[in-house]
């Protein structure tokens, strides 16, 4: 068929392409992801008493009614959303709480698996909320402010708790204890969005020309760098540097993508480094994990045994290509973390490089998804939300694994689905549901049967 | 925009390869460095993370292991500890191994590829091989029979086959649980502490690393030497020594104990022990020949091992005649552990004929199947066949009607030597008193045991320390045991 030939067919009739709405692949690999999660749990179980554990089916059965749930909600009002999000949010959830529960053996009298439980039965029923609620993500751009004032209150409020392993990121009350800059990241995300995919243009072209860069006028530019600057300096005054360099990260690359200009970048890195250096100089806190990175072993010569980073590190080494098979290895040495910041070091000695890579690979499948839905979307809101999404996820994961494995310095971040922690699972499965809206409107607008 | 989305989409790409290379580096091109960091603990809990294989004796294990349920999880276990402490010595998680636990830990802690039938399919499966079995040659009732004997006073039983070098006994008094050390906590390190500032030393390995004076014993070897260079061709002939012996070059007497020993035969000196006579004979036969003698023995011999090392007894090549002769009674700088007398008495007992002690009669696996058995161990000729007769009927003397009456059995023949020797500044010392002996049941054709004794005893009168009395009863008892009547 010639390219006239096409042309013209299509001016004569808009063609009716009819999208496959791939609901049934996502059924069968939602059923593989709890499928796989059960034989982690039994083969944990086999590994450290000989028989499958007692709750080996009660487990299943639960992770598979929350998962057949999360695919109802999608089959009903995302049907055309991307197949892969779900699965892979089940698997990485149900992986999560097998490494917890194999973890929970070694430390009796502090099982936080079934807690875990709770808050993943609370996210995912986040999850169906928001893709039933929310039939439009364009909805979102309208509360965006409502939202960052939100965001910030959420990040000031766990300044007036006491501070845990030196940072203040916790508040607890009645027995719970919620870390609010993990919702935040979310609000802001939307805050993000919407503010550039509404100013885009001025942000791009109006301004004066400094150099190589087209600074936009302060007035565009005023508003967006006020609540980035607010809440990183919020999160400086806690200590939580790892969130504030993710903020700082989806800030610059959110930035660069709306406007396209590659000077943001630069400008971002300067400011990267110029910050890093100043914080790592004057607070004890940060200037203490980059000595921990520079020379992990500095502890151990000092005759103070080895501190959390080598004993991760001896962890990861011990997993060596193949692992020692779930509920096999030790990496409950390396003490309190190692069921949030270091649960990675778990998977990486228990089911080794091939199984570490496999659970990065499923994050980078995770982010491509998502930048694959930005990709197809016409509006910008759409597609920075979702770009920004898969950045987050992407960013946390590069963050907190280059941490433990002794890449990049460490900071306490949560590995997003698999790390103990309620906050940080409600937040992540939110953030899926997000992204399943929106690639369910990416694909839609394709669809020939309705006109939108 | 989709470009700029493109390029984020890289940027993201290329943090997580970034990771996988990372994790590539530390799992794989650096693991070496990280699995050998003496820090990394691995290595030790995968160490105590199955029960320790057994050390037997008589086809009974003296050792277990117990579940703690603790990170190190299992301890070491056992039964009758004391008695065989000197042979299993202690495996501890705070303190290491010793004796057989350390020189058969390969076997025991299942590291040794050997336990594998097919350790390369092992490596694959990363199936660890469950921990073998060392079958010891002790005997049971010989062993409890020298323990019993030596009732906590300080002493060492030392008792071996002749005809094949099994050790039969090996026995260290006073002794300790080594039990008490397996573990890793508090009670542990004050256990330690307690037996290594013990005046009494019960740590100490009497039997194979501590060197006695021999004292009259030694008149075997000196007598050996004599009878082997000529020296002396008629153990009735008389051997025109004085009594007392003047020290050749010094003003120094030397006396006997009993009576009748000036210009006595060989038989009536051997029988009743005079100083005077050995002396004397020792400077006859020369340095070199008693050195000779001495070391076919297996004096100054450092690389002995029965699997582990057995302290070197020694017999000075560098000494003048006054020192000659005071070394061919087993004074001076001659020293000896029970194990090497007991090796004395042996080679007396099978015409002359040496074979290297050994404790480990095989290693098995855990359903038995043999891992590694002892092998042939060297045969050595110490003396001329002829010679080890004479000695035979000179020992056998001592027992029917000289020192050694206590140790008669009744249906066999028993041959000893009794040895009272003096040590200390100018002899102050509490004398050691010293027996051995062999013994060979009349409706056998080989001799069956051989056994030194020594017992310490600082808290007898001086007066009443003899080979004979204090001594000679133990070796009698664990004789028996072996011989079964």
């Amino acid at each position: 068929m010639t390219k006239a030939g096409t042309t013209l067919a299509a001016q004569a009739s808009p063609p009716v392409v009819r999208l496959r709405r791939r609901r049934g692949i996502e059924l069968a690999l939602i059923v593989l992801a709890v499928l796989l999660s059960v034989y982690g749990y039994c083969a944990v179980g086999l590994a450290r008493a000989g028989t499958v554990p007692p709750g080996a089916v009660g487990y299943g059965a639960g992770l598979g009614v929350l998962a057949l749930c999360a695919h109802a909600a999608v089959r009903i009002r995302a049907p055309y959303a991307d197949p892969l999000f779900l699965p892979i949010g089940v698997l990485l959830n149900g992986l999560g709480l097998v490494l917890i529960y194999r973890l929970d053996l070694e430390t009796p009298g502090h099982e936080t698996a079934p807690a875990q439980l709770v808050w993943s039965t609370l996210g995912v029923g986040l999850f169906i909320g928001v893709v039933l609620v929310l039939r439009d993500h364009r909805v979102l751009q309208r509360y965006a402010y409502v939202g960052v004032a939100v965001a910030l209150g959420l990040l000031a409020l766990p300044i007036l708790f006491p501070p845990v392993n030196g940072a203040r990121i916790w508040i607890r009350f009645a027995g719970f204890s919620i870390q609010p800059g993990e919702f935040a990241k979310v609000l802001l995300a939307v805050f993000f969005a919407a503010y550039l995919a509404a100013n885009r243009n001025a942000l791009a072209y109006t301004g004066r020309r400094l150099w190589l860069l087209q600074f936009p006028t302060g007035r565009v530019l005023g508003p967006i760098v006020t609540i980035w600057l607010l809440s990183v300096g919020v999160l400086v005054l806690e200590r939580d540097l790892g969130t504030s360099l993710l903020f700082f990260a989806l800030f610059v690359v959110l930035l660069y993508v709306a406007t396209g200009r590659t000077g943001w970048i630069a400008v971002g890195l300067l400011l990267a480094v110029v910050g890093a250096a100043a914080v790592g100089r004057t607070e004890p806190h940060v200037h203490q994990r980059i000595t921990d990175w520079l020379h992990p072993f500095a502890t151990i010569e000092a005759g103070q045994g080895p501190n959390q980073l080598s004993q991760s590190l001896f962890a990861f080494a011990a997993g060596g290509v193949l692992g020692s098979g779930l509920g096999l290895g030790h990496s409950v040495l390396i003490g309190f973390a190692a069921k949030s910041d270091f649960i990675l070091a778990t998977a990486g000695e228990e089911l080794g490089l091939a199984g570490l890579a496999a659970v990065i690979l499923l994050y980078a499948l995770l982010v491509e998804r998502g930048y694959r839905a930005g990709l197809a979307l016409r509006e910008p809101f759409g597609r920075l939300l979702a770009v920004g999404l898969a950045s987050i996820l992407a960013l946390q994961v590069f963050v907190i694994a280059g941490g433990v494995t002794g890449l990049i310095p460490l900071t306490g971040m949560a590995m997003p689905f698999l790390a103990q922690g309620g906050s940080s699972v409600v937040t992540n499965w939110v953030m899926v549901a997000l992204l399943i809206r929106v690639s369910d409107s990416a694909r839609h607008q394709y669809d020939g049967r309705e006109a939108r | 925009m989709g470009r700029y989305i493109r390029h984020a989409c890289a940027f993201c790409t290329l943090l997580l390869a970034a990771l996988l290379a990372n994790a590539a580096r530390v799992q794989v091109v650096q693991s070496g460095v990280y699995d050998g960091n003496p820090y990394n603990r691995r290595a030790e809990i995968a160490r105590y993370g199955r029960p320790r294989g057994d050390i037997l004796v008589g086809g009974e294990p003296v050792t277990g292991s117990v579940d703690t349920g603790e990170q190190l999880r299992y301890e070491r276990t056992y039964k009758n500890g004391p008695l065989y402490a000197p042979v299993t010595g202690f495996s501890s998680q705070s303190y290491g191994t010793t004796f057989l636990e350390h020189s058969g830990d390969g076997v025991l802690s299942g590291r040794d590829p050997m336990l594998s039938p097919l350790p390369l399919w092992q490596d694959v499966t990363r199936s660890a091989s469950p921990a073998g079995n060392v079958v010891t040659t002790l005997n049971r009732a010989a062993q409890e029979a020298a323990y019993r004997g030596l009732a906590g006073r300080k002493g060492a039983v030392a008792a071996i086959e002749p005809t094949t070098g099994r050790v039969l006994v090996l026995v260290s008094s006073p002794s300790y649980d080594p039990g008490e050390l397996s573990g890793n906590g508090e009670a542990v390190a004050s256990a330690w502490a307690r037996l290594n500032h013990d005046p009494e030393k019960p740590m100490l390995n009497r039997a194979v690393r501590q060197t006695y004076p021999p004292g009259s014993t030694f008149k075997v070897v000196t007598a050996a030497a004599a009878l082997d260079a000529g020296v002396v061709t008629d153990v009735d002939a008389r051997t025109g020594s004085p009594d007392p012996y003047r020290l050749p070059g010094t003003r120094t007497r030397l006396t006997n104990e009993a009576d009748g020993c000036g210009d006595a035969s060989l038989r009536s000196a051997f029988e009743w022990s005079c100083n005077t006579v050995f002396a004397k004979l020792g400077v006859d036969v020369g340095v070199k020949d008693m050195v000779a003698t001495a070391e076919a023995f297996g004096f100054n011999d450092t690389r002995l091992r029965i699997p582990f090392w057995v302290a070197r007894s020694t017999f000075d090549p560098r000494v003048d005649q006054a020192q000659l002769a005071l070394s061919s009674i087993g004074q001076y700088n001659t020293r000896a552990t029970p194990l090497q007398m007991a090796m004395v008495a042996a080679a007396v007992a099978d015409r002359g004929q040496l074979r290297t002690p050994y404790l480990v009669e095989r290693t098995t696996r855990r359903n038995g199947e043999t891992v590694a058995g002892s092998g042939p161990h060297p045969v050595r000729q110490v003396m001329n066949p002829s010679t080890a007769e004479r000695l035979r009927e000179l020992m056998a003397d001592v027992v029917r009607e000289g020192t050694g009456t206590r140790a008669a059995i009744r249906g066999a023949l028993v041959g000893g030597k009794t040895g009272t020797a003096q040590h200390g500044v100018g002899n102050s010392g509490v004398p050691y008193a010293w027996f051995v002996s062999w013994a060979q049941a009349d409706d056998s054709l080989e001799p069956q045991v051989a056994v030194a004794v020594v017992v310490e005893d600082a808290s007898a009168n001086r007066g009443e320390i003899s080979g004979g009395g204090d001594a000679a009863p133990i070796a009698r008892d664990v004789m028996r045991a072996v011989l079964g009547r």
